[in-house]
């Protein structure tokens, strides 16, 4: 199963006033999420063969900084293979405020075939999630 | 033989299996009580075995080893096709060195292993249209559970297999469409190979009997220009699903408000490049690449301020569904950047596919 890894919608980069400053896929020395590989016999264009790129949970797709001085590390938070990470919000950051569920998404990720299940039971439904930011609100108030 | 003054050419020495074929056929006419034919698609295959002579030509490995490198497929080194380069290779003096020429005269009869009697294919091509918004091109079984009844291929293939009395079938098509799309107009084309058909003489009549069967037996699909083809086919109908256009009808929905006007413009815009990476919901089968391919016209038919329908001619290979909703913005142009909204497709049509073949035929 496919999965696409876009900002969730309480996200502080989503709330107003947020400005985005620079988006970087460079995580350390050696790792861009951005390597571009061009790899088989495919006659047409391979783009980004990160085959050989395997994320856990905790790994950083990428570093984001706002105009007010934060930086914001976005995390694959599930197992799976890096397809592709979005360009499109390094050449136009707006989208990935305007359009966070669609256009503006971070990476696609496609997790082991025998780790599908388990990867998809450990996510939240969208009403659990509007539970778990219900309870934050009230907590806090 | 040169001491004699003939000269032998290659096409003189006759060939094993042909002198086999020469001695064989009459016995195997006179006691079946019909006329054998050489080029008949029923083929009996006879193998057998000589061990006497089984390492007769290994010493052509000493005189050429680098004919016979070893690979992880073959059983033997010693394949035909290396013999003969050897052979071709080999020097005359040193090749009688090691054999003699004239050969000896083998001590025993070579033995019959095995008799197998086999049909050759058969082609049976036509045209297919598909009214059903549910029915998949082939068997949709996960986990040894099937998904979805039934499916193209099998609709189609069904009554063939019962009437060639072939074992099995390989079915392709100029292309395909997905299980919730529909296939209209002239339908798409198709060809049928049919395993060891125990059937294979059919007129004209009957296939168009056969036709009428199969659209008779369901109202998912319905076929057209049934017919007898040849292996040739295959090669015909596969040009046409890389090269050959194909229109469409799609019915699109956009969240904000359109008029008329809005959708006007789509009308003028030709030769409309777009870059298509791998869809999302083809990725997890497919590699991730990106394709440039060409709308050629369209024309839209305005429904409400949510809804019309476009009407598209595109090149082979293009995904009408993401260009309409844009896959993430990884379709670019889309139709949603094009009218600057959020555009989807709510239904699609295959209207033609643009290859001239099979043949029509009156039906």
């Amino acid at each position: 199963r496919i999965c696409v890894i876009t900002l969730a919608e309480a996200h502080p980069l989503l709330q107003s006033g947020k400005t985005i400053k620079s988006i970087n896929y460079q995580i350390s020395a050696n790792c861009s999420r951005l390597q571009n590989k061009v790899s088989g016999k495919s006659k047409r264009v391979r783009l980004f063969d990160l085959g050989a790129q395997f994320l856990t949970e905790l790994a950083p797709l990428c570093r984001i900084s706002s105009s007010d001085g934060e930086e914001y590390t976005i995390y694959s938070c599930i197992r799976g293979r890096l397809i592709e990470v979005n360009e499109n919000i390094l050449s136009n950051p707006a989208i990935l405020q305007e359009k966070p569920s669609t256009e503006g998404y971070i990476a696609v990720v496609l997790p082991k075939f025998e780790e599908s299940k388990s990867v998809t039971q450990g996510l939240l439904t969208q009403k659990e999630y509007e539970e778990v930011l219900l309870k934050r609100l009230n907590s806090s108030s | 033989f040169r001491k004699l003054g003939l000269s032998l050419a290659k096409d003189d020495i006759v060939q094993l299996k042909e002198a086999y074929k020469w001695i064989i056929h009459p016995q195997l006419s006179e006691e079946l009580g019909v006329p054998a034919d050489g080029k008949s698609l029923f083929e009996v295959s006879v193998v057998f075995a000589h061990p006497e002579t089984d390492e007769e030509c290994h010493f052509l490995a000493t005189a050429c080893p680098d004919c016979f490198k070893p690979a992880k497929n073959k059983q033997s080194v010693f394949t035909r096709m290396a013999v003969i380069k050897a052979l071709e290779k080999i020097k005359e003096e040193d090749f009688l060195k090691h054999f003699p020429c004239p050969p000896s005269s083998p001590k025993n009869l070579c033995v019959a292993l095995e008799i197998q009697c086999n049909n050759g294919a058969v082609f049976v091509a036509g045209r297919y249209n598909k009214y059903s918004r549910n029915l998949p091109q082939t068997p949709w079984i996960i986990d040894g559970e099937r998904k979805l009844e039934s499916s193209v291929e099998e609709l189609i293939s069904e009554h063939l297999m019962a009437e060639f009395k072939a074992e099995s079938f390989n079915f392709s098509s100029s292309g395909r469409e997905d299980v919730d799309v529909r296939t209209l107009g002239k339908g798409r084309p198709f060809a049928i190979e049919l395993v060891n058909p125990r059937r294979i003489h059919f007129t004209a009549e009957e296939m168009k009997g056969l036709q009428q069967t199969i659209n008779n037996s369901s109202d998912k699909i319905q076929v057209r220009d049934l017919q007898l083809v040849t292996r040739s086919a295959i090669g015909r109908m596969k040009e046409g699903e890389e090269e050959k256009t194909k229109t469409y009808s799609a019915l699109i929905w956009t969240d904000k408000a359109i008029q008329k006007e809005d959708i006007a413009f789509l009308d003028d815009i030709k030769e409309l490049k777009l870059d298509q990476k791998t869809p999302l919901r083809v990725l997890h089968r497919r590699p991730l690449a990106v394709r440039c391919r060409i709308i050629h016209t369209m024309q839209s038919e305005y429904i409400d301020e949510h809804h019309f329908r476009l009407h598209l001619k595109t090149q082979a290979g293009t995904y009408i569904k993401e260009f309409v909703h844009g896959d993430f913005g990884r379709t670019k142009p889309n139709i949603g950047s094009l009218l600057n909204r959020t555009a989807d497709i709510l239904e699609l049509d295959v209207e033609s596919v643009d290859v001239d073949w099979p043949p029509t035929l009156d039906n």
